[in-house]
Formats: structure tokens, C-alpha cells, sequence
């Protein structure tokens, strides 16, 4: 790691201060890190936001949920409110990583964390996303890359937390010193790579990701999340599911399936909802949901196993979210 | 605070007592020191702070490094004073400036997880851990685990149901177990499983470590 100076900020107007320079956040720290021991990442200046007490916490409103950005994964995921309502989340926070990270890394983070395409992390590949103008997966080791709807860069969306929040229909808060704060729909939040390949987000330099709002789920919703990574423990996912269903009696009324291992952004499942939709949730419905989801897949040349892979997380996670199915003990976190 | 323009400098020899670094000047490391016993003071809610270094800076802002800064480590239950970088990992400063060498560093990653430690009771990466941000919080390291020359119930059991090849992941992977007992002195071999999740053993002991955990947990000693 280069040798940087850190300013440590109690509060978010004393970090809103600091940002400027080229200074770079630092909150639980995992990915950062993580960058700057791979020398990918050389700032001279961290902002330290992790003392800020503010960002810290779950409110429970009349509204939903609002979740301080520095609120760790570990204790969104063992929150009994979480649990109980919102369990696509808890179970998205609580799969992440290993126990220990998730004591240390925050959920503003995990939203925040840049890709985990081993070109973009390696310091010896100049690509696409760093400002130049190839692509090294296409032709390269694509094994855990995107399967759809990838454009110019099939580097996956990393982060399971969002892969719940965008089924729960959440929003991040932004603030800045000019502009105050704003909000953005996490389905808005991201950046496709063929919009801009140099940004992942819409956050801009003078924004910190302060809160996360989550609207109450409606009566009769049931949620899960289920990931399936190479490893069992400390993998980013192959297939990942975040399943919503707002029941009517035996009927599912609306059904959400969000998806972030088959895409550069999270997304969700157009065709598997409407397989859902209106229909009693069985194996057989489950199945056809999965099916559909693979709807104008273009696996890479290693990559195809992933088309195989989403239908049964997908298959698996919408009867664990109907309570048909217990937790797949391989998806684990 | 800090003066962006100078260059960065190599850290000191390792010292674990607050004499002045090489290459630093008697002004610079009293300017840092008394950054630093206002740092301090923010994160461990201890009086005492240097006005000079409070008014000197934003409010709500303390400045730290680039170059070395001592700091107190609440390590064990002892105090242990050291000349830290902002970048210094908690792992590196146990291991190299106090010569705390039980907690292991693997992959430097965040992925291994040998360098368990714990952070005011619940496991962390220690590699993946600002010392910097340690100041104020109780660190438990593996040296800290046993009393009165008596190895810790988990220790024990891992001797009894030879939990451990190689060893390297061993210490790390005995934090987990530790910090699991303390707040589950009752657990199954599926809680034992997931809270040694995230330590990779390349020997593939695990099935005696969770033996050895189970068996630990029915000593009386580690419900303490």
C-alpha cells in the first residue's frame, strides 16, 4: 500500500469538507483496501467516515426502513425487524463474504464496491473501465462474467445487497455540501457500461452515500435471497436470486425476481415475474419463473454452466421465499 | 494539518515506545503528537485534548499521517504505545512493531481470515484493519486468550482432538471458535460451522475443528 494522510471525520459535514482533491472515502475499508494493496487504487488522502456515529444504525418508520450508510452487514442481517420483513435483505447482508468482514464492511460500502473482474482489479490491465479501449474477458478467462445484456464490459454487478434492495425497491440517500440531499432509486443508481464505462454510479464527486431508504412491504409479502458462488463462503456469486412476492391468499399478486451475477448492473427479470404473476406459487410455476429468466442470455465463451445455474437459484429461492423450500445449505454464507 | 507536499517516508524501525522516528524533525513529531492525542481522544471519549491541534484544523476533522504517529493500542488488556502510518494494518503492527507474531497473515486479503483477531469481542480480519482505527476499541489477539499460563478451553480441545496440520490457520481459526462460545456457549456443529466460515484451512482440518469446538463447549471453564 502507498503511504497516504487520513483525515478522520466525526461528522457527515465535516467528510462532505474533506471531499475534494482527489481524497478518496474510506468507510469499513474492505474494498478499498483491497484496491490499494492490489496498486490498482494510489490516493495520498483518505477520508475516514467510519466514526461518523450519525450514519450508523436501522430505523424502523412508519414509511419503512432507513439504514445508516455505516450500519455493517453483520448487523443488518442479524436485526430481527430486517428478518422478519425484509428477509431478502438479511439474507443478502448475511451471505456476503465471511462473518468477519460483514463485522467490519458497511452496506454503503457493499453498494459501493467496484468491480470484481480480475482484469479491472489487476494492476498489469489497462481496460475498458480504467479509460482505455478493450476489453480483456471477451477473449480472455470469462468464467464469472455476465450472460446478458452486457454491452461492452461483461463484468458483473458485485454487490448482493443490491441485488435485494433493488427487489424491495429501495433508494439511497445523497448528500452534498452544494446540493443538500437527494434521493435515487437503487434501479436508477447504477451505471450501465455502455453509458458511461468510466462511472459505475450516478453518485457524483462531492456526494456521500448517506442512508438507505426501504418502503414497507406490502401485505402478504414474503422475500429471500439465495447465492451460489464457486466457494461457500467468501465468493462473490455465479447465480444469485433475490425473490419478492406479494401474495394474495394462495395467489401470488406481484412477484419480483432481481438477479446480479448474470449482468454489469443489477436487474430484474421482466419475463420470470410475469411467470409468476397472477399464479399460485408450486415447483412448477417456480421452474417456468426460472426458465424465463434466461430470456436473451448470451453466455461468453466459459460461461454458458451460468444459464443452467440461475433457473434453479432462481427455482430454489422463489419456494424459499414462499416457505415450500428450506434454505439450500450450499448457498450459505 | 499534516503537509500534503512532503514526501512519504518509509515507517521507523520497529519501536514500541514514543521516541522520535528517523528523518523526523523534533517540531514535526511534536506537531503529530499532539494530532494524535487529540485523535485519540475522539475515538476513545478520553479528556485532554490539545487545543492547538483542535484549532488548527476543520471542525470535526483530525489529521493524521502521512508520516508516523504514535498511538495506544488497548491489546490484551494492556496498553501498548507505537509509532503507526495511517496505512499500518492492525495485522502489521502486531505482528512487526510489537512482535505479537500468533496472529498470522496469509493472503493479506481479507479472504483467509489467520489473521483473526478480536475487535471489541467479534472476529475481524486484522489485514484488512486500519491499526488507526483500532485506537479506543479492546483488541484480543490469540497471546490473550489464555490465563495464568493455562491454554484456553478451545486450545485444549483443538490439542485433544488434533485440530489442526499445518498450524498456520490455526490461530486464527481458534478466535473464531473463541469469540463463538462467548456468545453461544451452546452451539451446534452447523453454528460452528458458519462461524469458521471464513477461515480457510488449506489441510482441511475442519471436521476436527468442529469436534474440538463442541467438545470445548461442554468445559465448564469456557462459559466464563
Amino acid at each position: 500500500m502507498n503511504s497516504f494522510a487520513l483525515a478522520d471525520c466525526s461528522t457527515v459535514e465535516a467528510a462532505l469538507s474533506q471531499l475534494k482533491d482527489g481524497a478518496v472515502v474510506k468507510a469499513g475499508g474492505v474494498d478499498l483496501l483491497d484496491r490499494m494493496k492490489n496498486g490498482t487504487d494510489t490516493p495520498t488522502r483518505l477520508i475516514n467516515i467510519r466514526n461518523i456515529s450519525e450514519l450508523r444504525g436501522i430505523q424502523s418508520t412508519p414509511e419503512g426502513l432507513t439504514i445508516g450508510a455505516l450500519t455493517t452487514l453483520a448487523e443488518v442481517a442479524d436485526d430481527p425487524g430486517v428478518r422478519s420483513q425484509y428477509t431478502v435483505l438479511s439474507d443478502a447482508c448475511g451471505q456476503a463474504a465471511t462473518p468477519h468482514i460483514r463485522n467490519m464492511a458497511t452496506l454503503g460500502g457493499n453498494l459501493l464496491q467496484q468491480l470484481q473482474c480480475w482484469y479491472y482489479r489487476s494492476p498489469d490491465f489497462q481496460c475498458l473501465r480504467k479509460g482505455k479501449e478493450i476489453c480483456f474477458a471477451f477473449s480472455g478467462l470469462n468464467q464469472y462474467h455476465a450472460i446478458m445484456d452486457y454491452g461492452g464490459c461483461p463484468s458483473v454487478a458485485p454487490s448482493s445487497g443490491a441485488v435485494a434492495l433493488l427487489a424491495l425497491d429501495a433508494s439511497v440517500e445523497l448528500t452534498s455540501t452544494a446540493k443538500g440531499k437527494r434521493t435515487v432509486a437503487i434501479r436508477d443508481f447504477y451505471l450501465h457500461p455502455d453509458a458511461n464505462p468510466h462511472r459505475f454510479h450516478v453518485m457524483a464527486a462531492d456526494e456521500l452515500l448517506t442512508s438507505i431508504h426501504i418502503p414497507k412491504p406490502a401485505p402478504g409479502t414474503r422475500s429471500a435471497y439465495q447465492k451460489y458462488g464457486e466457494k461457500e463462503s467468501h465468493d462473490w456469486a455465479n447465480a444469485d436470486a433475490g425473490i419478492l412476492l406479494e401474495m394474495d391468499g394462495s395467489l401470488c399478486r406481484r412477484a419480483v425476481v432481481a438477479m446480479g451475477a448474470a449482468s454489469p448492473v443489477v436487474r430484474r427479470s421482466r419475463e420470470a415475474e410475469a411467470a409468476l404473476a397472477g399464479k399460485p406459487i408450486t415447483p412448477e410455476t417456480a421452474r417456468a419463473a426460472g426458465q424465463a429468466s434466461m430470456t436473451g442470455a448470451m453466455p461468453l465463451s466459459m460461461n454458458a454452466y451460468k444459464v443452467q445455474l440461475f433457473p434453479v437459484a432462481i427455482y430454489r429461492t422463489i419456494l424459499l421465499a414462499a416457505g415450500q423450500m428450506d434454505r439450500d445449505p450450499s448457498a450459505a454464507g | 494539518m499534516s503537509d500534503p507536499q512532503r514526501s512519504p517516508k518509509e515507517p521507523p524501525e520497529a519501536t514500541s515506545t514514543a521516541t522520535t522516528p528517523p528523518g523526523i524533525s523534533r517540531r514535526g513529531f511534536l506537531k503529530g503528537a499532539g494530532i494524535t492525542a487529540a485523535g485519540t481522544a475522539l475515538l476513545s471519549g478520553v479528556q485532554g485534548l490539545s487545543r492547538e491541534a483542535v484549532a488548527s484544523t476543520p471542525k470535526g476533522v483530525k489529521e493524521f499521517g502521512p508520516e508516523p504517529f504514535p498511538v495506544t493500542l488497548h491489546i490484551n488488556d494492556k496498553e501498548h504505545a507505537l509509532q503507526i502510518e495511517p496505512r499500518t494494518t492492525l495485522a502489521d503492527a502486531l505482528r512487526i512493531q510489537l512482535n505479537m507474531t500468533g496472529t498470522k497473515i496469509s493472503c493479506d486479503r481479507g479472504v483467509c481470515s489467520s489473521c483473526t483477531v478480536l475487535l471489541d469481542r467479534m472476529p475481524v480480519n486484522s489485514c484488512m484493519t486500519l491499526a488507526l482505527d483500532t485506537v479506543g476499541h479492546q483488541i484480543t489477539t490469540i497471546e490473550g486468550i489464555s490465563a495464568n499460563e493455562q491454554i484456553h478451553p478451545v486450545q485444549a480441545a483443538f490439542v485433544r482432538h488434533d485440530a489442526m496440520q499445518c498450524g498456520f490457520c490455526t490461530p486464527g481459526m481458534v478466535m473464531s471458535c473463541v469469540s463463538l462460545l462467548e456468545k453461544n456457549p451452546h452451539p451446534t456443529e452447523a453454528d460452528v460451522r458458519y462461524a469458521v466460515s471464513g477461515n480457510l484451512c488449506r489441510c482441511g482440518t475442519y471436521p476436527k475443528v468442529f469436534a474440538a469446538t463442541l467438545d470445548a463447549a461442554t468445559q465448564p471453564a469456557s462459559k466464563a
